[in-house]
């Protein structure tokens, strides 16, 4: 932090703190971004005896349960592709969206005693938990590299440009919906355990099992209301040839991530102000 | 020149709710909602109150100037630098500050068990608000100050509890901003930490830098500051030269029954209420050289967990006089009730001291750490005692005073 920068902007603190503040403190605030971010990833890898492996294996071994039990006993349809590379490419953002979401949710509370004592605008923590997961998916994308040449898909320019549309989408409404619930858990704690119970049901009501076209034409925009639907549907038909992108859908699922993580904010900024009076 | 800090009519409200829960559930809430739409469409729920923790505060600090601030438990001290820290809102006023604010209300805040020494230093400057570059211009020296360098690739869950508070402060007193606004963080440490940190406090404060500095340690507060504030009830009851207002304060004295503040919602076990009695069981304001007394704790146990409590006894100066703790004793833990009342009969012979100050606190099985820890929870003075008479003080501290322990069961 360059000293004369804050030297000569002097703090005003009052009831009813402005926005602009808000943004320029987030700037601010950078390296203690970077920093917890560094703390999370580095405790992640160290607290656990297969460390890495985790980010490589919960997949893996949801790609292969899917696959026996979706796609060979239950017979669910793939559009035409192998069933594990099929479940995988939605898996990989589903695993990502997830983590990052139950990661962003839990971060208020998880931090209760750093709330208390130093002030940085709040923000920071569910987006560093969701940067953390950003590094498990980088390793199970390199699976997914491997399941690619294994059956010998070749990826189109377009699909690897739309990979960074995807995480930003994946990004913004984990985050926004993270904010929101961590808001929530920090007054009613029984958010914690009504978490994975939701995400659970969200798994289902997001195409990783099955493809969206097992499900009946005029439901099907109630599907795309979930942004994790136009990220996985565009991520399979660029990646796996199946067919052309659907850009109304995954126009949509940027629209929606957006109002989310906006929503998100404000949800957030209207009650930062009491949390260390109540957490 | 225009003041550094500039305090109007800063306030602070509590809503404080009497129904004693940990915390809400969002079924509750949504149960009540039910129940009583009306009222809560309307805003207000009949079992709250507001508490001004703050009220009209106004002060200014000049660049520069260490400024010290003393007042009772629950007098808005912690409220205060609470608003100055930014970690929580006022309800009314402002506060302006020109300059850069890293703020102590803790030692150690962020640390993590599982990083090492190093990373902890890495982390913990950046939550105080120090840059990365800062912090490596000065990291050998604050390894050096913690006297840690042979554990600095250890992670700190393997450190004694020594070593901690020594790193904790060490990365503390290297922070350079311009406004630097502590609470309490000396009383940490072995006595020779201490004495150190004291003297890194005074080498800050001697440099130029304005503090703004809370502390139950006179001593230390009218070695460090030259102007002083005495906060009562969220309010300035006395603001000027450090040692005016040091004697107000002394003064004021007595305040022989500690009552915890309302808070929102409990969410784990403290101390709610000390008195002193007689024998008899009759509320006493004054004690009476070598009669037997009791002093009596209402605790708190929203979690239902075994608890213990300790009682440390001082001097008006804060000379230590004797102790009483729970585990060193050898009793079991407390009995597990939601509120309860204990009481401890000490018989001490002729006490010899004027004044008596009480430290009270409240700790898991084994004591340690502290769940509730009140400094000076209890001053009164001591009539018909022994001063002139020249007898030999109580031997030397620690020395643990055996106690008569009951408990009740208090209802709620």
């Amino acid at each position: 932090m360059d000293r004369k920068e804050t030297t000569f902007k002097p703090i005003v603190i009052k009831a009813n703190r402005e926005a602009p503040h808000y943004w320029a403190d987030m700037w601010r605030y950078r390296e203690l971004f970077y920093f917890l971010t560094w703390r999370d990833i580095k405790v992640r890898y160290k607290q656990t005896a297969f460390g890495v492996a985790w980010a490589i294996l919960q997949p893996l071994i949801l790609m292969v349960v899917f696959s026996l039990f979706f796609g060979r006993v239950v017979g669910i349809s793939s559009d035409g592709v192998p069933y594990p590379i099929f479940a995988y490419a939605g898996l990989l953002f589903w695993q990502f969206f997830s983590g990052s979401l139950s990661k962003a949710s839990g971060s208020f509370v998880a931090s209760q005693g750093i709330l208390q004592k130093i002030y940085f605008p709040r923000l920071i923590l569910p987006l560093s938990s969701t940067l953390v997961s950003l590094v498990d998916f980088a390793m199970a994308a390199v699976v997914f590299a491997g399941l690619m040449i294994y059956y010998q898909f070749v990826p189109t320019l377009l699909g690897i440009l739309l990979v960074i549309p995807a995480i930003l989408i994946t990004v913004l409404t984990a985050a926004g919906l993270g904010t929101i619930l961590a808001t929530l858990n920090v007054k009613y704690r029984d958010v914690g355990h009504a978490l994975p119970f939701f995400i659970q049901l969200l798994l289902f009501l997001t195409p990783v099992i099955y493809p969206v076209s097992l499900v009946p034409e005029r439901f099907r925009w109630l599907l795309h209301l979930n942004p994790m639907t136009g990220v996985i549907d565009s991520i399979r038909a660029s990646f796996l040839g199946l067919g052309d992108v659907n850009w109304g859908s995954l126009g949509t699922a940027f629209a929606i991530s957006l109002f989310l993580f906006v929503f998100g904010y404000l949800y957030l900024r209207r009650f930062e102000s009491e949390f260390a009076d109540i957490i | 020149m225009k003041p550094i800090i500039e305090v109007k009519n800063l306030s602070k409200v509590y809503n404080i709710s009497h129904v004693r829960k940990p915390y809400h559930t969002l079924r509750e809430d949504l149960i009540e909602v039910a129940k009583t739409p009306i009222r809560f469409l309307r805003g207000h729920r009949s079992d709250k109150e507001e508490f001004w923790a703050l009220k009209d505060v106004s002060f200014d600090v000049k660049q520069g100037e260490v400024l010290g601030i003393i007042g009772r438990n629950g007098a808005g001290k912690s409220t205060l630098l609470k608003v100055l820290s930014r970690i929580t809102e006022p309800t009314k006023g402002s506060a302006v500050l020109r300059g850069r604010v890293a703020s102590l209300l803790e030692v150690g805040t962020g640390f993590h068990p599982e990083l090492t020494g190093r990373d902890n230093i890495y982390l913990n400057g950046a939550l105080l608000g120090m840059s990365r570059k800062e912090i490596s211009r000065k990291f050998d020296e604050i390894v050096d100050f913690a006297e840690i360098e042979k554990f600095l690739d250890t992670p700190v869950k393997f450190y004694s509890s020594g070593m901690y508070v020594r790193l904790a402060f060490a990365v503390a007193a290297h922070l350079e901003p311009d406004i630097l606004v502590i609470d309490e963080v000396l009383a940490v440490g072995d006595m020779q930490f201490q004495q150190k940190s004291l003297g890194k406090m005074e080498e800050i404060s001697k440099g130029g830098r304005t503090v703004l500095f809370v502390s139950h340690n006179l001593s230390a507060i009218s070695s460090l500051c030259s102007r002083a504030i005495l906060l009562r009830d969220g309010r300035v009851a006395s603001d000027g030269a450090v040692t005016l207002v040091i004697k107000e304060y002394m003064d004021s004295g007595v305040d022989t029954s500690y009552q915890a503040k309302p808070v929102k919602v409990l969410s784990k076990p403290r101390i709610a209420e000390v008195w002193l009695e007689t024998i008899d069981g009759k509320k006493v304001t004054q004690l009476k050289s070598g009669d037997p007394f009791r002093l009596v704790y209402e605790l708190d146990n929203p979690t239902m967990v075994p608890l213990e409590i300790a009682a440390a006894f001082f001097d008006g100066l804060r000379r230590p006089l004797w102790n009483f703790s729970h585990a060193m004793q050898g009793l079991n833990t407390l009995p597990t009730d939601r509120r309860l009342r204990v009481g401890l009969e000490f018989a001490p012979p002729q006490l010899t001291v004027s004044d008596l100050i009480v430290d009270l606190a409240l700790g898991p099985k084994g004591g340690l750490p502290y769940i509730d820890h009140i400094v000076d929870g209890i001053r009164c003075q001591v009539i018909d005692n022994q001063e002139k008479l020249v007898l030999p003080r109580y031997p030397e501290w620690p020395i643990l005073c055996p106690a008569i322990i009951d408990y009740k069961k208090v209802k709620e």
